[in-house]
């Protein structure tokens, strides 16, 4: 008897909807016995993790929060990925976003200038991300070199230029020498949506970015475009469709939208520049991405899935004194999974017999 | 029906190789069901079938390379279980694949090494390679690098490495597909030498003339089942075809006075370097193809056809815009889509990955070609109801069979992929038509189908360019016929002129020495 992998005459639809779900059945096992071996009782961590922060309001509006980063990165990056183009670099793009929207905020700090401050903070933080993304893209479609690591690499770099600005030339001359501007003004923070809550006006953004994307993949020639290109690109090129192009395309976009989301977080929840704004929303961001199928609305509901490991790793810290970077692990486990379940979607397990006679007449 | 032993000559003897009750089953699809066939020494033995008709299953259950899900392989009587190729060819079966498996950048000698199981020094095989090449007249070069060859050579190299573990039984899939008519006539006379010398042979084709020439059994496979096993000389091409296909194939039918008009299709002096190592250069390519007329473009595959449908899709763009004029505009660098606009339309040879995107549906398929020019986009928006209406009509128009109404490209037969493709470019009414082995690996029934279409195309004063490597095809529906050879175009023969010895010899790359010097003279 033998277990082989077969593959299907059409993709799964079913599967490809419940792939993700086998996933974190399997994340949530194995993780029941890590926890096992770090002597810690499963029912109660896996408690921790996931029940315990859907049970309070203040948790599901931090869940919301974090979220709305994740999503609008992974919705960019969905785009680059179902075009074929790897960027890896969102982190780094989040960090320029928000280090550019946050130069106005500092140079108009204790000005009185207008309302204009936050719009204007959006679009540059935005044009910086995709200014940004398009050196990875640029470097690809002339020199062929690997975006992958271009883009990657890129990271570090924005990371250390952000540590530079907010311990020298943009650090608080009354932050007692620690590393980090100013508060930002009232005229450069995103709004909450409700007083005193932790809800604010980027959830709503979030939200609008999903359904444009929804609409771009769904109905429009040029999500059609990105779809082809990524699926059968010799056929792309005879529909007239430029691979090339499209790099650069995707990656602007996917770049635009995690700049933007690094502001949305400095102007939002974080409140000024410093370093650590993101406990890594650009990479766990890909995770999100592909557990929600590279779907607008699977990205939606994979994002609230992980900001959940996050406040859940939190609250299991402080409850049951688990490590945070078990979230880390979490999410690691997660992405293997997710991947390997996908194989399911084009192929299937199938018992073999070998050498015995198999009953005629049933197919 | 017919399942007398062949002449009757091996009755008190048994076979060199059996295959009975063989089943092969691929999840629910039946490939092989139960295939009773004996494999006599000193006989060519053809497997006839369609495309799909389960030839090229039960050739690798035979070679070891899959395992059938039931039935047995007797050889010499016993029976055997073969764990992979290797073991085939030690027990004498050797295989030479339709598809070569050579290293482009390697020796003809480094190649063969490579092949076989090496237990005899380099120089030794060498020697070998080119004692066995002479004595069976299949002349190589040992130390020629592989791109160098034709595909005619290329063969070689396969077929002498196959006969270098002496077999006593050898398969051919498809021998004579690439090769010109002189050059199949070339193997012929191996293959009767080999016969003679006791070897059995399983010579699979579609080739009804070859195979009544050349074989002295033929069985027979439709749909996985076989369907009889005959005496081929004992039959007319026309039996033997309606064994394979299980009826009466449709006539194509040229409609009757067809009118050239103005030219549609120009093309002048087209050079243009590979874009890819070993790629074949377009050597200053010209012709002239007028509304109402189809162009037949003969050749050995490898030639530059390829290179050809890419500089006239728009795929690769020429510098010079003149060198190919569409319906009188300069089309040389312009994209695809910009062609497309201007009333041309393309059918490339790859239907899955090139032609259609094989995961995605119909519809999107329709989109791929029809986004420029067929009201498919609005405003940047898909009217997905327009991209389901084409997939209706082709299915309507042209007879495509499916499971539902807009399903994977992937999941259709190819016969029938091939008519949804060919049925959505023809749809869009176009003015020119380039279209590359239109009815390469489909049904008889589909080739019928596609055919009468082209023919229909070209009557209502289309230009249609047809590359095949079917000479049978082009003869069949083609005014006029050129022959590509090295990135050159011969200069077109009319079809009632084109015999096959003139495009062989041109397909081999000779010159139609004293005609061509008279035109030459002449103009």
């Amino acid at each position: 008897m033998q277990l082989v992998l077969e593959k299907r005459a059409e993709r799964s639809n079913t599967i490809a909807l419940i792939s993700p779900l086998i996933a974190i059945g399997l994340t949530i096992a194995t993780m029941s016995i890590l926890f096992a071996i770090l002597g810690k009782n499963p029912l109660l961590a896996l408690h921790a993790y996931f029940i315990a922060p859907l049970t309070d309001g203040y948790s599901l509006q931090e869940i919301a929060v974090k979220a709305t980063p994740l999503v609008m990165i992974a919705i960019g990056l969905s785009l680059c990925y179902l075009a074929n183009a790897w960027n890896i670099g969102a982190e780094g793009q989040f960090l320029i976003g928000a280090v550019a929207g946050s130069w106005i905020a500092v140079k108009t700090q204790g000005t009185d200038a207008g309302a204009w401050v936050l719009p204007a903070m959006l679009v540059l933080a935005a044009a910086a991300g995709a200014l940004y993304a398009l050196i990875p893209a640029i470097c690809k479609v002339k020199f062929g070199a690997s975006e992958i690591l271009t883009s990657l690499m890129l990271v570090y770099v924005a990371d250390l230029f952000l540590d530079y600005l907010v311990r020298g030339p943009w650090r608080d001359p009354q932050g007692f020498n620690f590393p980090t501007t100013a508060e930002f003004d009232p005229v450069a923070t995103v709004p909450l949506l409700i007083e005193g809550g932790r809800l604010h006006l980027g959830s709503i953004i979030a939200l609008l970015v999903v359904a444009a994307a929804a609409i771009l993949l769904g109905r429009t020639i040029k999500g059609f475009e990105i779809r082809v290109v990524g699926a059968a690109p010799r056929a792309a090129r005879f529909g007239g469709f430029n691979a090339n192009q499209l790099i650069i395309l995707t990656f602007a976009v996917s770049g635009a939208l995690a700049g933007l989301a690094g502001i949305i977080e400095v102007a939002g929840p974080v409140g000024h520049l410093q370093p650590g704004i993101s406990p890594g929303y650009g990479f766990t961001a890909i995770i999100v991405a592909f557990l929600g199928r590279l779907n607008p609305l699977g990205i939606l509901i994979a994002g609230l899935f992980l900001a959940l490991t996050f406040i859940g790793g939190e609250q299991a810290q402080i409850a049951m004194k688990i490590p945070l970077d078990v979230t880390k692990v979490f999410q690691g486990i997660l992405l293997f999974y997710v991947l390997a379940c996908d194989s399911l979607i084009l192929y299937r397990f199938r018992l073999v017999f070998p050498n015995r006679q198999v009953a005629r007449g049933a197919g | 029906m017919f399942n007398s032993t062949p002449n009757g000559l091996h009755s008190n003897k048994t076979p060199l190789l059996q295959a009975i009750g063989l089943t092969k089953r691929y999840g629910d699809f039946l490939a092989n069901e139960a295939i009773d066939i004996d494999i006599w020494p000193q006989q060519i033995h053809a497997l006839l079938g369609e495309n799909g008709a389960g030839k090229s299953t039960l050739v690798k259950a035979i070679y070891g390379l899959i395992q059938p899900s039931a039935g047995e392989i007797r050889w010499r009587g016993e029976r055997i279980v073969l764990s992979g190729p290797s073991e085939a060819r030690a027990r004498g079966i050797g295989m030479v694949f339709q598809h070569f498996s050579l290293f482009d950048n390697l020796t003809v000698a480094e190649n063969v090494a490579l092949g076989l199981d090496g237990k005899e020094s380099f120089k030794d095989m060498a020697a070998r390679l080119e004692q066995v090449s002479r004595t069976y007249g299949l002349p190589l070069d040992p130390r020629r690098q592989v791109w160098q060859l034709s595909v005619g050579e290329r063969q070689r190299i396969e077929i002498v490495r196959a006969l270098m573990q002496d077999p006593k039984f050898l398969i051919l899939d498809e021998p004579t597909a690439v090769l010109t008519p002189q050059e199949a006539d070339q193997l012929f006379i191996v293959l009767e030498r080999l016969k003679a010398e006791g070897r059995a042979i399983l010579y699979i084709s579609h080739k009804l003339e070859e195979v009544k020439r050349l074989c002295d059994t033929a069985t027979i496979l439709r749909g996985g089942r076989k369907v009889a096993t005959c005496n081929p000389r004992q039959e007319t091409a026309a039996s033997l075809a309606r064994m394979m296909v299980g009826g009466e194939i449709k006539e194509v039918r040229p409609a009757a006075g067809r009118q050239t008009t103005v030219p549609r299709l120009v093309v002048n002096d087209l050079s243009l370097a590979p874009d890819e190592a070993h790629g074949v250069r377009l050597d200053h390519i010209s012709l002239e193809l007028k509304g109402g007329e189809i162009l037949g473009i003969a050749g050995v595959a490898g030639n530059g056809q390829d290179e050809l449908f890419a500089a006239l899709s728009g795929e690769r763009l020429a510098k010079d815009p003149g060198t190919v004029v569409i319906e009188g505009i300069a089309a040389g660098h312009m994209s695809i889509t910009q062609r497309r606009k201007l009333g041309a339309a393309f059918v490339p040879e790859e239907r899955l990955g090139h032609g259609t995107a094989p995961r995605m549906k119909l519809s999107e398929n329709a989109l791929l070609t029809g986004h420029a020019a067929s009201g498919m986009v609005r405003h940047g928006f898909i009217d997905t109801a327009a991209t389901l209406k084409t997939v209706d009509k082709a299915t309507e128009t042209f007879d495509v069979r499916k499971a539902k109404r807009d399903p994977e490209a992937a999941s259709l037969s190819g016969g029938n992929l091939q008519k949804f493709i060919v049925g959505r470019e023809i749809l869009r009414n176009p003015a020119v038509l380039v279209v590359s082995q239109p009815t390469w690996g489909v049904d008889a029934g589909a080739a019928a189908v596609i055919r009468q279409a082209l023919l229909d195309l070209a009557a209502s004063g289309a230009a249609v360019l047809v590359t095949s490597q079917d000479l049978d095809e082009l003869a069949e529906i083609a005014d006029r016929i050129a022959v590509m050879f090295h990135g050159r175009l011969s200069r077109p023969l009319a079809t009632s002129e084109a015999t096959r010895e003139k495009l062989g010899l041109l397909m081999g790359g000779s010159s139609l020495d004293p005609t061509e010097a008279a035109h030459a003279a002449r103009a």
